[in-house]
């Protein structure tokens, strides 16, 4: 009796995950059926073609908007990368109140409203006399960016005990030394993971982008919305599906293949 | 001392096809202290989670007082338990910790805070009702987590390790509290350790387990004299255990030597396992001894010397004693009748599979 | 001594990036074209048009919010009871989805939402009434929820996962049934998470203008699409910045929230 009560539970739990999991992926699915669709419609299926594949890599507009988003993720989160990850090591071994202080400032990008940081950013740069364009997206992604970095190594600082460090020091390792050979090895998994979510970020911005970027220069998301009115080019669809694929199979492999994350919830 | 309260019947339990209990057979009586001793591993906690409810076996049934508990949820049984890191509630006050169980049941006020005042006088910790959790040390917190569980008049407390965080000293001022504990609220106790001088100094009953097996039960003084096979012996103190044979009823035969015994009912040049502890033998001069060694090995102790004598079969015996026997030292061993513990050899595969892990 | 320097370029990043454009929302708020103090883009909230979208961004933000709330509590709850094993699992199933592009996921609602859309299709087969609501509050709630939903799971998930399973078994062990453990011990644990998660679905969704352009056809005007035609069409950055500022009375609110629920910070998303 015990046994059929938890079938039952557990059936309906697995019923709530995947009804979950298809609200989802629901959309993602859609968009891959599109991209294959012959007809130009969002509603109606006129056959299985591939080509708007091939018509992708034709659209100049299409292919530069790639190039610039891409580009931004990458150096965004590179940059992030490395001064979040300073910054963390520094916020670290501060003392309380200017931590605190710190941490604080930290948190504004991530609490604050999109539509309030792009607007902002945008007043500055006008303000400090740089012109929109490509540098401008790059800072404002960057200054988005550095949080998760922070967030994301952070943990892994203070699971690292002080101890190692001081025994390398003890060993005769000078401080710089030290830290590349002894801590930075540890804290590696939390800076691998804030520049991923920060390439991630980057990547799927739109409204931050869309105050900051200068008219002559799109990234995907601002194409794509400026396509809305008039109707989205399929090959968006397939640009995207190919994006999402890509990302999943890298990180399948990167993920689920040699070394089993073995954090337990 | 009272009838039956728990009963497990022919519990089995596995855990991704790995047997963790093997058809355990338990029962408690009323008003005892029951300690189930073993190495990690052995099935002691599964079996207290069994009783506890928060895992339910995969056969055999749970008795208690006589019904059948085996399918009652944790929350309505008769039972609680104190938590191996004692699991209080963070986001509660001390005083809010101990009036859950009694909140839950819809206890009167007056009831809830006359139970809470008394349940701090008993384990000593007075005027700490508005006290948070954080603010307490290990100890602190491990008598609220029984103060939280006794306030609901539980026929039975279960015990999982609770002493295992503490240091030492601490340790073994929590045995005396707890024996203290169990003679006021008159209530049977079942507790799970793998420190075996916990369960010599608090159990009225010791069930030592091994490999989801119980190996044997009985009190402390059977439990540490009369160890029924080898991974008892080894396993309850230290222990030399060697093999021998029975020539008749009272009489063994160890590396040659014959030695005196009382044990009997072994039937005649059988071989067994014979124990002595350290403590029991006794050196003497060479010539008086019924085997011969030289003593290897002399460390201080601190109350004795701990010796190895090795004999001609190169045998390494351990010795405790309060005499000094210089390394080199040609010795004579001596051990009383009664001192020496017959064993019957490992019969059965399945007490082959539980014999000592070397 | 020398590691304090390293945080020398975040700061002036931070100070550059983050403290000066705020300030200078400010500035642009409480001023009029000619630079001189007003209060008068402030209050501009106070028209009815300003009105009626600063009441619909709260209506429907804050039934997303709970909406999001309700569904993921119970997921959480039951992630955590599986143990996934790896918390990277978890996380990695609803961060997934952000690699295909938001405008994208978003617009596809509109195909499976549509009159001859997707999801009309499978009830009409199935007999059942069909469904119009794109372009309505329904739809760009449906949207709010799909984007921000997994900002709702993952905070409460993780602080799901610190609670020991011994601290549940020991509310059961003292009689408590499931109801009184929820309310008595997950629900309380809990919180940080809860908030968290509280104010990142809620912040981004009174803010939004996008979902609501995509879903919401363009009569339905959210506060944010007011300050976003005022940047982009109206040009009139003062009014836009004043209307931005009555938006962050709500972002700091929910900051206050967090500082007071959150303290050790146990309750982020990543």
């Amino acid at each position: 009796m015990k046994k059929r009560k938890e079938n039952i539970l557990k059936f309906v739990e697995n019923f709530y995950l995947v009804i979950i999991l298809i609200f989802l992926y629901a959309p993602i699915v859609t968009m891959m059926v599109l991209s294959f669709n012959n007809s130009k419609s969002r509603t109606q299926w006129g056959g299985f073609t591939l080509k708007w594949y091939a018509e992708m890599f034709e659209a100049s507009t299409v292919m530069d908007a790639l190039t610039n988003t891409l580009i931004i993720a990458f150096a965004s989160a590179l940059i992030a990368a490395i001064i979040g990850t300073a910054a963390a090591i520094a916020i670290n071994s501060m003392r309380r109140v200017p931590k605190m202080i710190v941490m604080g400032i930290t948190n504004i990008p991530m609490l604050n409203a999109d539509i309030v940081t792009g607007i902002s950013l945008m007043l500055a740069f006008i303000a400090f006399g740089i012109s929109l364009g490509f540098r401008t997206i790059l800072i404002a992604h960057i200054t988005f960016n550095i949080p998760y970095v922070i967030l994301s190594v952070m943990p892994k600082l203070k699971q690292t005990s002080k101890s190692t460090y001081e025994a390398a020091m003890d060993l005769g390792a000078s401080p710089v030394y030290a830290f590349f050979k002894v801590v930075f090895p540890d804290i590696l998994p939390g800076v691998l993971s804030g520049f991923l979510l920060a390439f991630t970020m980057s990547l799927d911005d739109f409204i931050i982008t869309h105050f900051t970027r200068g008219a002559g220069i799109n990234t995907l998301s601002t194409l794509i919305y400026s396509e809305v009115r008039r109707g989205i080019r399929p090959s968006m669809y397939a640009l995207s599906s190919i994006i999402f694929s890509a990302v999943l199979v890298l990180l399948l492999i990167t993920n689920f293949a040699p070394n089993f994350k073995k954090e337990k919830c | 001392m009272g009838q039956p309260l728990i009963d497990l019947v022919n519990i089995s339990k596995s855990f991704d096809g790995t047997l963790v209990l093997d058809d355990l057979n338990l029962s408690v009586k009323e008003n005892t202290f029951v300690t189930l001793l073993g190495p990690s591993g052995c099935g002691k906690t599964t079996t207290l989670r069994i009783i506890g409810g928060f895992e339910h076996a995969d056969t055999g049934k749970v008795v208690f007082d006589g019904q059948d508990i085996s399918n009652l949820p944790p929350n309505k049984r008769q039972l609680n338990t104190v938590f191996q890191k004692y699991a209080l509630f963070t986001h509660m006050n001390i005083e809010e910790n101990i009036a859950f169980g009694l909140k839950i049941k819809n206890k009167p006020k007056a009831y809830i805070n006359d139970k809470i005042k008394y349940a701090l006088k008993l384990v000593n910790l007075d005027g700490f009702e508005k006290r948070s959790v954080d603010s307490l040390s290990g100890g602190q917190q491990q008598r609220i987590a029984i103060a939280r569980a006794i306030v609901n008049e539980p026929r039975v407390l279960l015990l999982d390790e609770p002493l295992g965080a503490l240091d030492l000293k601490l340790r073994q001022d929590m045995q005396y509290e707890l024996i203290r504990l169990k003679n006021e609220l008159g209530i049977t106790f079942i507790y799970v350790t793998h420190d075996q001088e916990e369960a010599l100094t608090m159990s009225d009953t010791i069930v030592v387990m091994n490999q989801g097996y119980i190996q044997q039960t009985g009190t402390p003084e059977q439990i540490y004299n009369e160890p029924e096979n080898a991974f008892v012996a080894d396993f309850i103190g230290e222990s030399n255990i060697v093999p021998g044979i029975m020539i008749r009823d009272e009489l063994v035969e160890i590396f040659g030597s014959r030695f005196a015994c009382v044990d009997k009912g072994f039937g005649s040049n059988r071989p067994v396992d014979v124990v002595i502890r350290p403590e029991d033998i006794d050196l003497v001069k060479p010539e008086d001894g019924t085997l011969e060694g030289v003593c290897t090995h002399l460390i201080f102790k601190g109350v004795h010397y701990e010796m190895e004598v090795t004999t001609p079969d190169g045998f390494e015996w351990l010795v405790h004693s309060t005499d000094m026997c210089p390394v080199g030292t040609k010795v004579g061993i001596h051990v009383d009748p009664f001192d020496i513990q017959i064993m019957n050899k490992p019969a059965s595969e399945d007490e082959e599979a539980v014999g000592v892990n070397e | 001594m020398s590691k304090k320097l390293l945080s020398g370029p975040y700061i002036a990043w931070m100070i550059g990036f983050t403290i000066i454009p705020l300030a200078l929302i400010v500035f642009y708020g409480l001023t009029d074209r000619s630079g001189a103090f007003t209060l008068d883009n402030v209050l501009a909230i106070a028209t009815p048009e300003h009105r009626k979208a600063l009441w619909l961004s709260l209506v429907l933000s804050f039934l997303s919010t709970i909406v999001c709330l309700v569904l993921a509590y119970p997921l959480a709850m039951i992630l955590r009871k599986r143990n996934m094993g790896r918390g990277s699992f978890v996380v990695f199933i609803f961060i997934l989805p952000m690699w295909m592009n938001f405008l994208l996921r978003t617009m596809a609602w509109q195909t499976l939402l549509e009159k001859n859309g997707v999801i009309n299709g499978i009830l009409s087969f199935l007999h059942l009434p069909t469904q119009s609501i794109i372009n309505t509050w329904g739809a760009i709630i449906l949207g709010m929820v799909y984007n921000f939903l997994p900002f709702m799971i993952l905070p409460i998930y993780n602080v799901l996962c610190k609670i020991d399973d011994n601290t549940i078994n020991a509310a059961k062990d003292l009689g408590a049934n499931f109801f009184q453990v929820l309310v008595h011990i997950w629900f309380p644990l809990s919180v940080p998470g809860v908030i968290s998660g509280i104010t990142m679905v809620f912040v981004p969704a009174l803010t939004t203008f996008v979902i609501s352009n995509l879903l919401g056809g363009s009569k339905i005007l959210l506060i944010g699409n007011v300050i976003e035609q005022e940047f982009t069409r109206g040009s009139n950055w003062n009014l836009g910045s004043g209307l931005s500022l009555v938006l962050m009375i709500f972002i700091l609110i929910s900051m206050a929230l967090i500082a007071k629920y959150d303290k050790n910070g146990e309750g982020t998303a990543f």
